[in-house]
């Protein structure tokens, strides 16, 4: 039985810029290798969800073809062995963002769901004219639960500004920040205008004036290495599927202590220590919050993304996208008509972009026929659309397996774009 | 550049997109509807004069969105001009079907409808866009709910 752990073994950290080898990577990408309406895909949509190295597929299918089972249950040998390989992977994700324990990671769906448990179980301790404070470029997923919230217990939302460039204005934060600040609840990257924000800062202010961070690493944890002790984060969610992992499985790292006085989110099996109709006590974390047949299968596929994106290492993907970024911006801006949105200087790897009198939504169709994958949209991100007054941008987010070539093809159909509109 | 795009963004198209007819506010307007399409974040409000014989007197839209969804919308507000509410639902119909229907010919549409339907036949290109026929529809959807008396139309 192959193991996972052993199907890559991570290469020196030192010299691993010089061995990326981006079509060595490719090659590991089965679906980089398929054609759309009759040309290569282009794949430029990562940011939306990555594709999956063969090894994250393998891993699924060899769980499924010789060892699958039920975890936390079975008295009998597969059942360990798999429940082994599931705990196991918690170390890895431990690992992947340096947590003091494994213990400290939930496995959750996904971001949405990690903070969902965040403003139910802790949230919910929150009194009304309590304060939460979020940003103008969060995602749905960051925003919408605390509406919620808001909702149960009369929160007040506040909204930190961003800067015209996409950067986090830190100065408007720090004013906003106050004797009701309970929790703040920022994004590490943001997934329209790539703006990294300066988040060792954000916790450190928060942490003088009392309150709490939730990180949302959605994108953070795919273009950097992120380590939430250094960064003393509080609560940091991130998602598997943008991850090079498979759908339906992230996680939430809490800090232990946190964690262990937060009542359950979900009720039901594999989170109780006893059940009985008069009482019921719950197992302790992370299991606490973990209700139900978790995604077993998705989460032996995270492992192995994990063990995949540390083979390759993460300083190494940062230096290839970082470069890819500035070909991209650099290529994207000599396009007639193209307006990029976010130019922060801290910025991962995406290009949220509109063409002059030209709705992105036609963009996207157009470009679509020549095998070029970008979204187009609002990106579950309508408040900031709204702040930078335009309905929809085009969005290019690269992932490890990206070219220069790609943009090239890109920057190709968009003047297919601008030909046939004229 | 490919036939299937030529189809969809027809000259016609283009035009109406770039310069929609109607995108105005009318004054004397007794119905209206906002539809929205939550996929993209396109928005039209459909503005209906409607006389005391339930025709449609006037017609007209605001709002931004694509081409196919702004051309839709403009093209549309100068086919309904003078048709009962019967009419325009029958027309969205024929209509639906056009953007739809793989081979759908006007001989399958209502006699009445042909004319009407023969100016809107540049928007059959979308049925090669599936994703792209909720932009298409829209304007109708909104025109629909504004005879309902909803206000609000979605494309979900
Ligand atoms: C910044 C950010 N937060 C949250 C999410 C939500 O991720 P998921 O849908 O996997 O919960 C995304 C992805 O769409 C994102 O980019």
């Amino acid at each position: 039985m192959a193991s996972v752990e052993t199907m890559r073994t991570p290469t020196a950290g030192d010299n691993s810029v010089q061995a990326f080898d981006v079509e060595r990577v490719r090659a590991d990408f089965p679906v980089l290798q398929q054609s759309v309406h009759g040309k290569p895909l282009t794949y430029l949509d990562s940011g939306a969800s990555a594709q999956k190295p063969k090894a994250v597929l393998e891993a699924m299918d060899e769980v499924y073809r010789t060892c699958y089972a039920n975890v936390h249950r079975g008295a009998y040998y597969f059942s360990q062995h798999l429940t082994d390989r599931y705990e196991s992977v918690r170390t890895k994700v431990a690992g992947l963002l340096n947590a003091a324990s494994d213990q400290e990671i939930v496995f959750t769906r996904n971001v949405t769901e990690a903070i969902n448990l965040v403003a139910h179980s802790f949230g919910n301790s929150l009194s009304a004219g309590d304060e939460v404070i979020i940003s103008e470029m969060e995602h749905h997923a960051n925003i919408v639960p605390w509406q919620l919230l808001r909702d149960r217990v009369g929160i007040n939302l506040k909204v930190v500004p961003i800067a015209d460039d996409g950067s986090f204005r830190l100065d408007a934060y720090e004013s906003m920040l106050g004797p009701r600040t309970r929790l703040v609840a920022i994004t590490h990257t943001s997934n329209v205008l790539g703006t990294v924000t300066p988040m060792k800062e954000i916790i450190r202010l928060a942490h003088k004036a009392g309150a709490l961070v939730l990180v949302d690493g959605a994108q953070a944890v795919v273009h950097s290495k992120v380590d939430v002790r250094d960064l003393d984060a509080d609560f940091y969610a991130f998602t598997g599927h943008k991850l090079y992992g498979p759908t339906a499985i992230g996680a939430l790292y809490a800090k232990a202590e946190l964690l262990k006085e937060m009542p359950p989110f979900l009720g039901g099996g594999d989170m109780i220590r006893s059940v009985s109709f008069a009482e019921t006590t719950y197992a302790d974390p992370p299991h606490r919050f973990e209700a139900g047949t978790p995604p077993i299968v998705e989460a032996i596929g995270l492992g192995a993304a994990i063990d995949y994106v540390n083979g390759i290492g993460m300083e190494a993907i940062s230096a290839h996208e970082a470069g890819l970024l500035a070909y991209a911006t650099e290529r994207l801006s000599a396009v007639e008509g193209l307006t990029i949105y976010g130019r922060a200087k801290e910025k991962a790897a995406i290009v949220s972009f509109t063409l002059d009198g030209i709705h992105p939504h036609d963009i996207g169709t157009i470009v679509d026929r020549e095998g070029v994958a970008i979204r187009v949209g609002h990106h579950c991100a309508q408040p900031l659309m709204e702040r930078f007054c335009v309905p929809a941008t085009a969005r290019a987010s690269m992932g490890l397996y990206n070219t220069t070539d790609d943009i090239d093809v890109l920057v190709r159909a968009l003047e297919k774009v601008k030909e046939l509109f004229g | 550049m490919d036939d299937l795009l030529r189809d969809l963004y027809q000259e016609v198209i283009l035009d109406h997109g770039k310069h929609p007819r109607n995108l105005r506010h009318p004054e004397g307007a007794n119905r209206q509807a906002r539809g929205y399409n939550p996929l993209c974040g396109d928005q039209v409000t459909i503005y209906l004069v409607e006389d005391e014989d339930g025709r449609i007197a006037d017609v007209a839209f605001e709002g931004k969105g694509c081409a196919i969804s702004m051309a839709s919308a403009s093209m549309m507000t100068e086919v309904l001009r003078g048709k009962t509410e019967a009419e325009a639902r029958r027309l969205f119909d024929d209509f639906h079907r056009l953007c739809t229907e793989d081979g759908f010919t006007l001989d399958q549409a209502y006699a009445e409808d042909r004319e009407a339907l023969e100016r809107l036949q540049v928007l059959s290109g979308v049925r090669a866009f599936p994703v792209r026929v909720k932009c298409a529809t829209l304007a109708w959807h909104a025109m629909t709910a504004a005879l309902d008396g909803e206000g609000q139309a979605t494309t979900e």
